[in-house]
């Protein structure tokens, strides 16, 4: 098996060994983007030099006997709006092209902190918003398993560059799904921690009660491994949540005694592409087989969840965005003689139409008039929502489902379809809504060899939970193994 | 003095808050720091970057609310005010919106010169919020030249909406001076006006009589006042002028939308100012970057704890216990908290309030004053000043000589008795002056004879021979011992 093929877990034992240089590694990987993400085009920026001279650095500090951090050596991809010091953080947008932030976000700092090597920042749609990577302002992204597909989204270059084994760990955002839907797209496995569980300092806002950084990697047990890097408190985020992080990587392989699965009957109706239906259907098989009990729950505020949702987000999208003015950093237009006429040139230059159309959508929901009768009713819903899933989970242990409608579509297919597109993420923004955690892991290939993911909801803070049923599920199955043909 | 119309005021205050750091960022809150040198990402709010609320805004916000009477829910959250402005980096303004942290209070106000009635103010709501950077216009270039400065941006702000319930601008002053008084004794903020740590936006209007009833005129929103006596004249200018245009064009409220005039000191006038081009929606809703605060009983009990004695309090106290005017112990406690300390010590130190009271407002405070110092800095402690009031008293020491023997005691930082020694002032008993008187008289047989003519005035040129001999003398004993002596002689 090629260097690259191999899980985290798996280099990591051999860097730790000493059997595997960092530099050995990254180089690897550094060749392989070099190879590969022309066509893919996974990357925004990827600094060749600088992640050697990291990698090298960590490897003369193992050599001098110095303590090494927890991912000593190994590549990390960083989706790019993660503010990184002096690193280029465009959030795939015209209007932050230039924007080299002076701080690391959090998640940046406990990645450095680990000796991680931060091997380069993925595309993405523009500000996270969007399920396709369609929607970065630079180029899109193309699914490894199907050039002419998207890879999913937001996270669309983060799922992309582990399924094209450009990186072996990579961080993405999930505001609605943009982690689990392009994992699933990407035939990878990828992580919606509980909110709170990941500090957001750092992370540039899409909607802040809704966004939370996750982990994209391989196996079930490489989630775990980075998850424990990146999860836990910080007093730079209100919101995040003071909790000790369990030793995920201690607890996966153990198995669930007496897991009690629960299912939503409406997640398998019209919506539902057949080949996805029959391949969570065999999935859930797959857990009977290992012991579980199967349960028909109800979510009956479900079907409000993608509206809700598409007021929430673009409420708070409307607020985060303000600041890109034009006046302080960012892009500023080039003409204008008034101090309106200077904003609304920056903002309309600087914003794709998915941005000013959200930003419009928000901005018009918190209107006067209009406040009560769209957030303030979508905050009500979202209070019902988290309810259904509380008592569901007074049932059962899991929810399992399908991640997305179909495998991943056409790029340009729903271009002109903002509605279709918002409707793609159904099953994934309850989890968003409810605060708890959500995860995608391979389960199947179409009948045109496209990747099909599970996805599995567990209570809040239930991550290890979510974790070992996943490992569970990939001791029993090979899908996790399959990659997309190398070009 | 009696007018046709009854005026209506109602204020909000914007008060800093004296808090090392700012709102939510550990920049410091220092005023008149080089342009844009006390910021971090936080609070010019770059991408990525997150509020965390401080704590000690919090505590002070809520002191200050429980001082004013205010109810204090025990749920509170943070809303984001949205507009765009050059100086306000994120967009929005983190503020509180449906939720304060305290609401319903009100604060007493009266007046020791008995211009209005002793009142309660209602307090509609205090709340927290973060400061907006400054704008720089330089316009004198003849191109418009802005320029921002962040260093107050995302200082904490305690906004005090009072009701309308002011009824002259006489009572509006008084509500601010009461107000900046409760603050300082508080010490929850400097309140200095000129550096912007308190500022003022007063709403007026005219409840006009007339035969057809009671009219009101359009609300005016006031602003640019910087200082309480800019408030009192903008107040009563902006009154007269809604007599008049009400007089001329019959305008009522309801008529014309709300306007913003702006004070104009220099020329003493309010003028409009350019209404914003539509009328604004600034889209408050939960601020959920941050968590709401919940207040407990704990926390209130102890913000009541930490009051201290407040202003009113105060001057009842003194007033009962040493015996002052009215007048007299609001002179002393409108000084502060530092200034009622080193009076009571010093009526303590000489047994009688009367004279403590008088001492400090005749000699200590024009010193103060000249010298433009606290009480903290004056150089005659509490005690010595006493002691030689209680000299003054006992007649040891004529008032006048008292004050010789404080410029003294200021000028060295020697006690009473030091200074007096120094200057050589002792004590002369009762037969001493006798001697001295008799000794005058024997020498001066022409004035003796002028007051057996009933002159009694020429006694005045032996007072000024006796204080000549000995500058120790009582000039009113040496009177009293002379005329005693003339009158024994007859
Ligand atoms: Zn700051």
């Amino acid at each position: 098996m090629s260097l690259i093929d191999q899980t985290a877990v798996e280099l990591l034992s051999n860097l730790t060994s000493g059997n595997l240089t960092s530099v050995e590694l990254t180089g690897a990987f550094l060749d392989e983007i070099e190879r590969r993400d022309g066509a893919v085009k996974a990357f925004l920026h990827v600094d060749a030099d600088a992640a050697m001279a990291q990698a090298d650095e960590i490897d003369r500090n193992r050599t001098a006997g110095k303590p090494a951090g927890r991912l000593a050596g190994m590549p990390v991809a960083v989706k790019d709006l993660l503010c990184t010091v002096d690193v280029p953080t465009t959030c795939a947008s015209r209007m932050l092209e230039n924007f080299c932030p002076p701080y690391d976000a959090t998640v940046v700092a406990r990645l450095k902190a680990a000796d991680a090597v931060l091997i380069g920042r993925t595309n993405m749609d523009e500000f996270a918003m969007g399920g396709s990577c369609e929607n970065s302002a630079f180029h899109p992204t193309h699914n490894p398993w199907d050039m002419d597909r998207i890879p999913g989204g937001s996270s669309g270059g983060a799922a992309a560059c582990v399924a094209a084994r450009m990186a072996p760990l990579s961080i993405g955002s999930d505001t609605g799904g943009s982690i689990r839907s392009p994992a699933a797209m990407c035939g990878v496995t990828g992580m919606k921690p509980t909110y709170g569980r990941v500090s957001r300092y750092g992370l540039v806002a899409f909607a802040s009660s809704l966004d939370q950084l996750g982990p994209i990697a391989q196996t079930a047990e490489d989630t775990a491994l980075l998850l424990e890097v990146i999860a836990g408190h910080d007093l730079m985020d209100s919101t995040s949540v003071d909790r000790p992080v369990p030793k995920y990587t201690e607890t996966i392989g153990r198995l669930l005694e007496g897991l009690r699965i629960g299912i939503v009957p409406e997640h398998f109706g019209d919506a539902l592409d057949d080949e996805v239906d029959a391949a969570v259907r065999e999935s859930i098989r797959v857990y009977e087989s290992l012991g579980a009990t199967v349960k028909n729950i109800s979510l009956p505020h479900g079907k409000y969840a993608v509206a809700a949702y598409y007021i929430i987000a673009p409420c708070e999208a409307s607020g985060n965005l303000a600041r890109y003015d034009g006046v302080h950093y960012g892009r500023r237009t080039d003409e204008h003689d008034s101090l309106i006429g200077m904003y609304s040139r920056s903002r309309s230059e600087g914003f794709g139409p998915e941005v000013k159309r959200r930003i419009m959508l928000g901005t018009y929901a918190l209107s006067s008039g209009y406040y009560d009768a769209y957030y303030l009713k979508a905050l009500k819903v979202r209070r019902l929502i988290r309810q259904d899933f509380d008592r569901a989970f007074d049932q059962v242990d899991l929810i399992v489902g399908p991640v997305a409608p179909t495998p991943a579509f056409k790029i340009g297919e729903k271009a002109d379809d903002p509605l279709s597109m918002y409707l793609f993420d159904l099953y994934t923004v309850g989890t968003n809504l409810a605060g708890i955690c959500g995860i995608s892991i391979p389960c199947g290939i179409s009948g045109a060899g496209l990747p099909i993911g599970l996805h599995l909801q567990a209570p809040t803070f239930e991550e290890e939970r979510l974790l070992r049923a996943a490992a569970m599920f990939q001791r029993a199955t090979d899908w996790h193994t399959r990659k997309p043909s190398p070009v | 003095m009696n007018k046709p119309y009854t005026t209506i005021i109602g204020l909000e205050v914007h008060v800093q808050l004296a808090t090392r750091s700012k709102l939510f960022c550990s920049c410091s809150t220092r005023f008149g720091s080089p342009p844009n040198t006390q910021t971090c990402p936080v609070c010019i709010g770059m991408p990525g970057t997150l509020p965390v609320m401080n704590r000690k805004a919090f505590e002070l916000s809520l002191k200050t609310a429980v001082a004013l009477n205010c109810e204090i829910p025990r749920f509170t959250k943070w809303d984001r005010k949205q507009y765009y402005y050059p100086d306000l980096p994120k967009g929005y303004q983190i503020s509180q919106f449906d939720l304060p942290l305290s609401q319903n209070g009100y604060l007493p106000i009266s007046d020791s010169k008995n211009q209005f009635e002793p009142k309660r103010i209602g307090i509609i709501r205090a709340h927290l919020e973060e400061d907006a950077g400054k704008s720089m216009h330089d316009e004198a270039a003849g191109v418009a030249d802005s320029r921002i400065d962040l260093n107050r941006c995302g200082t904490p702000l305690l906004e005090i909406v009072s009701e309308p319930d002011m009824r002259s601008p006489a009572e509006a002053k008084a509500y601010l001076t009461e107000l900046k008084l409760l603050l300082n004794y508080l010490e929850v903020s400097d309140c200095n006006m000129q550096e912007g740590s308190l500022r003022v936006d007063a709403n007026i209007n005219l409840h006009i009589d007339t035969p057809e009833g009671k009219i009101a005129t359009p609300i005016v929103e006031v602003k640019n006042m910087n200082s309480f006596r800019a408030v009192e004249r903008a107040l009563e200018y902006e009154a007269k002028r809604q007599y008049e245009v009400w007089q001329e064009t019959g305008r009522k409220l309801g008529d014309v939308p709300k306007s913003t005039h702006g004070w104009d000191e220099q020329a003493q006038v309010t003028r409009e100012q350019r209404s914003k081009e539509e009328s604004s929606d600034y889209r408050y809703f939960p601020d959920p970057d941050l968590v709401p605060v919940a207040t407990t009983d704990e926390q209130i009990e102890r913000a009541r704890a930490s009051l201290g004695e407040l202003p009113a309090a105060l001057r009842t106290r003194l007033e009962q216990t040493y015996n002052i005017t009215p007048y007299d112990s609001d002179v002393l406690v409108n000084q502060g908290r530092d200034m009622v300390e080193y009076y009571i010590e010093v009526a303590d130190a000489c047994g009688d309030g009367k004279p403590a009271s008088n001492w400090i407002q005749q000699d200590v405070l024009r010193t103060l004053g000249e010298r433009q110092i606290g009480i903290a800095q004056y150089g005659v402690s509490a005690k010595a000043l006493g002691e030689l009031i209680g000299l003054v008293k006992a007649g040891k020491l004529t008032t006048s000589r008292g004050r010789e023997v404080l410029a003294e005691m200021l000028a060295s930082g020697k006690s009473a008795e030091e200074a007096m020694k120094g200057m050589g002032i002792e004590h002369l008993d009762e037969s001493a002056l006798e001697d001295l008187c008799r000794e005058l008289l024997n020498a001066n047989p022409r004035i003796v004879a002028e007051v057996k003519e009933g002159k009694q005035k020429a006694i005045g040129a032996l007072i000024g021979q006796a204080k000549k001999k000995n500058p120790n003398v009582n000039p009113a004993r040496v009177r009293e011992i002379c005329l005693e002596l003339i009158e024994k002689e007859n």
